[in-house]
């Protein structure tokens, strides 16, 4: 292994095999380029469900809100993972990449597919919506494409696996791997699953389009795809999560407060989090309330368990090590003095907060067999996801971005003083569309519709005033939001290809920590908890925990109220 | 050492637990179980709950049930492609077809009277959304729904199709009608 095939990020500390670099930066730009398609669609669709405006035609609509939600699901985020991927084994461990060449077949395979897949959508014959329920038929294409890219993400995988293996036998590291490899090892082993889940039912669904398979059953589709489609969601989960612990080591110096516990938490995802996939078909016909019962509630709540539990340890993590640098007065200076002007920090934490707050408490509403009833399929639905995936994984990656331009691509971000604004404008924006989706979808509006006043409809329906106002607010802040996202692809664009080169850390355009050279966060005389409260290390984030839970109570028992005003069905 | 690097302690798995996290855990597990416990006692005191009752058929089984109902059954007809209103016994069966781009036929119940609704879709999926009571379900080809349900307000309740069916998917709509008791 020769030396020059690393580079020592000299402000960070960071060492990087220049090939895993070299593929690391292919991914982010071409993820970013995605994210950029996606954004243009999220927009169009956005301005067409705001009732004023209502800008596209229906057919239009239909195909731009297919090209989104796959541009945007699946493309964007799981090549911004597989980046990530390499990011946690070569670069975090020390170690040369496996296979290089083969990664770059990889990640020709996945853009290849993305190709195949944008012109049959944008060819108008396969607006089948991300989830292209058979029997309704798209270009053969449309599914060719996917696998395709499926098949290259799955050599992602195995390179990142094989990069743990090589780095384990050449003793790049010693004991165990760090947590934050370990939560993307848990990405990737549930990405896995997803692709397999993938193949086994898009592949007969290829088959069937170009004629060779007769019937594909709707409600076996349905049962696999799901292990496709929210399994791909539990990757972002997974890899948000190992974001939010890296960026709390890196702008912190940040200790996990357990490595025990953290790690078992992320364990809990693998077990758990496929079969609460489950979820996606509490109201079809021919499963069994116990077969629903089970995979939403011993399965499903494991998971969320798990989730809660991160969503304590990653902020509890930050209280310790700024309790540690001495700010402890009273239970919250440690999060009023934060970075809050640093949009590697302020990016994440939103996306902490809007993913428990509003993503997670939604989703276990949802995901409850009897409250499903009186969401299925409304706005609700793309309220929720927009919460876990946009304010969660996306933003959460784009505060990684802030952090990858200077160490990874060595350039200077530009615009520091708009970038400072960014996280907020995008996830303030995102969190008052997600709510009033939320609002308008309990007041019974549907999701991929393209006109709630139903004027070409024979018979008519009026939604209520109130359902209008919503999807206008809808509007309004989707639009935000889609401007923060415009910002967010502008700055890194113009950073990464036009940016001043870096010559050290004060050229960052806003602090970091030291990262790798970060002191040891000392802990103080009597354990953590001495400089605590209670004897609790954390106790503000004990309470913030705490209110969390008072919500979810209230909300859980709203909802509750509101079912048992339905008609009764049995 | 911090989450991005291997941990301190080799054997990190005999740290012991903060304090804080060995709370916030049990807390949590407790309120998972809470929830867990709701859904089979909302099955035992509840009066929403699905029926898991459901029959394999084909769209030109279920259909040849539902015009035979139609035939039976039908009060008057509405706009001008004169759809039927059906207006079935309390407690019979009632078949309601989902297929591109209508609900069909309408149909018309009486208050506090219980119906066997069943539903199929003739040719893609599509999702009943009853509204604005706010009920919703999926509906799948070849795969016969059956819904116990007892309308508990009068008045006009529409039908939405909520899952996306191509081009006409939001024109898809149907009706239930329904009396005060003793017409």
């Amino acid at each position: 292994m020769s030396a020059e095939l690393f580079r020592t990020c000299p402000e960070s500390g960071l060492q990087f095999h220049k090939p895993a670099e070299r593929l690391m930066k292919a991914h982010a730009v071409a993820s970013i380029v995605f994210l950029l398609i996606g954004g243009v669609g999220a927009l169009l669709v956005t301005l067409t469900r705001w009732p004023a405006v209502h800008l596209l035609p229906a057919d239009r609509f239909y195909q731009l809100l297919t090209m989104h939600g796959v541009d945007m699901l699946i493309f964007w985020l799981i090549t911004f993972e597989i980046a990530v991927l390499y990011f946690c084994s070569s670069t975090l461990l020390k170690c040369r990449l496996a296979t290089p060449k083969i990664a770059w077949l990889g990640f020709a395979l996945m853009m290849i597919g993305m190709v195949v897949n944008n012109l049959a959508v944008m060819n108008g014959d396969a607006s089948v919506m991300m989830t292209s329920y058979v029997p309704m038929p798209a270009n053969p294409n449309f599914y060719l494409g996917l696998i395709l890219f499926a098949v290259g993400a799955l050599i992602g995988c195995f390179v990142f696996l094989g990069t743990l293996v090589i780095a384990k036998e050449e003793k790049t590291y010693e004991g165990s791997i760090p947590l934050v490899t370990f939560g993307a090892l848990t990405a990737c082993i549930i990405a896995v699953f997803t692709i397999a889940s993938g193949a086994i039912i898009l592949i007969p669904t290829y088959l069937w389009s170009i004629g060779y398979i007769n019937h594909i059953d709707p409600a076996m589709y349905r049962l696999i795809w799901w292990a496709l489609g929210h399994s791909s969601q539990q990757i972002n989960v997974a890899a948000h999560v190992a974001v939010w612990y890296a960026i709390a080591a890196i702008v912190f110096g940040a200790r996990p407060l357990s490595e025990k516990v953290s790690r078992t938490a992320f364990f809990l995802y693998i077990a758990f989090l496929q079969l609460a996939s489950a979820h996606h078909l509490l109201v079809d016909p021919g499963l069994s309330s116990e077969w629903k019962i089970f995979n939403t509630s011993y399965a499903m709540y494991l998971a969320v368990l798990a989730s809660m539990v991160h969503g304590l340890t990653v902020p509890g993590s930050i209280e310790v090590a700024q309790r540690a640098k001495g700010l402890t007065n009273g239970l919250f200076e440690w999060l009023r003095k934060a970075p809050w002007s640093n949009p590697i920090f302020s990016g994440m934490f939103i996306s902490l907060v809007g993913f428990g707050f509003i993503g997670g408490i939604s989703g276990v509403i949802m995901g409850t067999e009897q409250i499903n009833i009186i969401i299925h399929n409304t706005i609700y639905v793309p309220g929720h996801f927009h919460a876990t995936v946009v304010i969660g994984t996306t933003l959460a990656f784009m505060s990684l971005t802030y952090f990858l331009i200077p160490t990874l691509f060595r350039k200077q971000v530009m615009f520091p003083g708009l970038v400072k604004w960014q996280p907020y404008l995008f996830g303030f924006g995102m969190a008052v569309f997600t709510l009033a989706m939320m609002g308008a979808g309990t007041l019974g509006v549907e999701r991929r519709h393209w006109d709630m006043a139903f004027t070409d409809s024979m018979l008519g329906f009026d939604y209520p005033a109130s359902a209008y106002t919503f999807m206008g607010i809808v509007g309004i802040s989707g639009t935000a939001a889609v401007i923060g996202g415009a910002i967010f692809v502008l700055v890194t664009v113009l950073s990464v290809f036009f940016g001043k080169p870096v010559d050290s850390e004060s050229a960052w355009g806003f602090t970091t920590s030291r990262v790798l050279r970060a002191e040891p966060i000392v802990v103080p005389e009597g354990g953590h908890a001495a400089a605590g409260k209670w004897g609790f290390a954390a106790p503000g984030t004990f309470l913030l925990a705490i209110f969390f839970l008072v919500i979810f109570v209230i909300y859980y028992v709203i909802n509750w109220k509101y079912l048992a005003s339905v008609w009764p069905i049995s | 050492m911090s989450a991005i690097q291997p941990p301190a302690e080799i054997v990190w798995w005999k740290q012991p637990l903060d304090r804080v996290e060995g709370t916030w855990i049990a807390i949590a597990l407790t309120w998972s179980l809470i929830m867990f416990f709701m859904m089979p006692f909302w099955h035992i005191y509840g009066k929403q709950n699905l029926s898991n009752e459901a029959y394999r058929t084909t769209p030109q089984a279920f259909l040849a049930k539902t015009q035979a109902m139609v035939d039976e059954y039908t009060v008057r007809t509405e706009t001008a492609a004169n759809l039927p209103v059906v207006r079935p016994p309390p407690g019979s069966d009632v078949y309601l077809v989902g297929r591109l781009w209508q609900w069909w036929p309408l149909l018309e119940f009486e208050k506090g009277q219980t119906y066997r609704l069943h539903i199929s879709s003739m040719d893609w999926q599509h999702g009943f959304s009853l509204q604005p009571v706010n009920i919703n379900t999926q509906i799948l080809p070849g795969y016969e729904m059956v819904l116990t349900v007892t309308p508990d307000t009068s008045g006009e309740q529409t039908i939405i199709c909520n899952e996306f069916c191509g081009i006409g998917h939001h024109t898809m709509l149907g009706k239930i009608y329904v009396t005060e008791g003793g017409q």
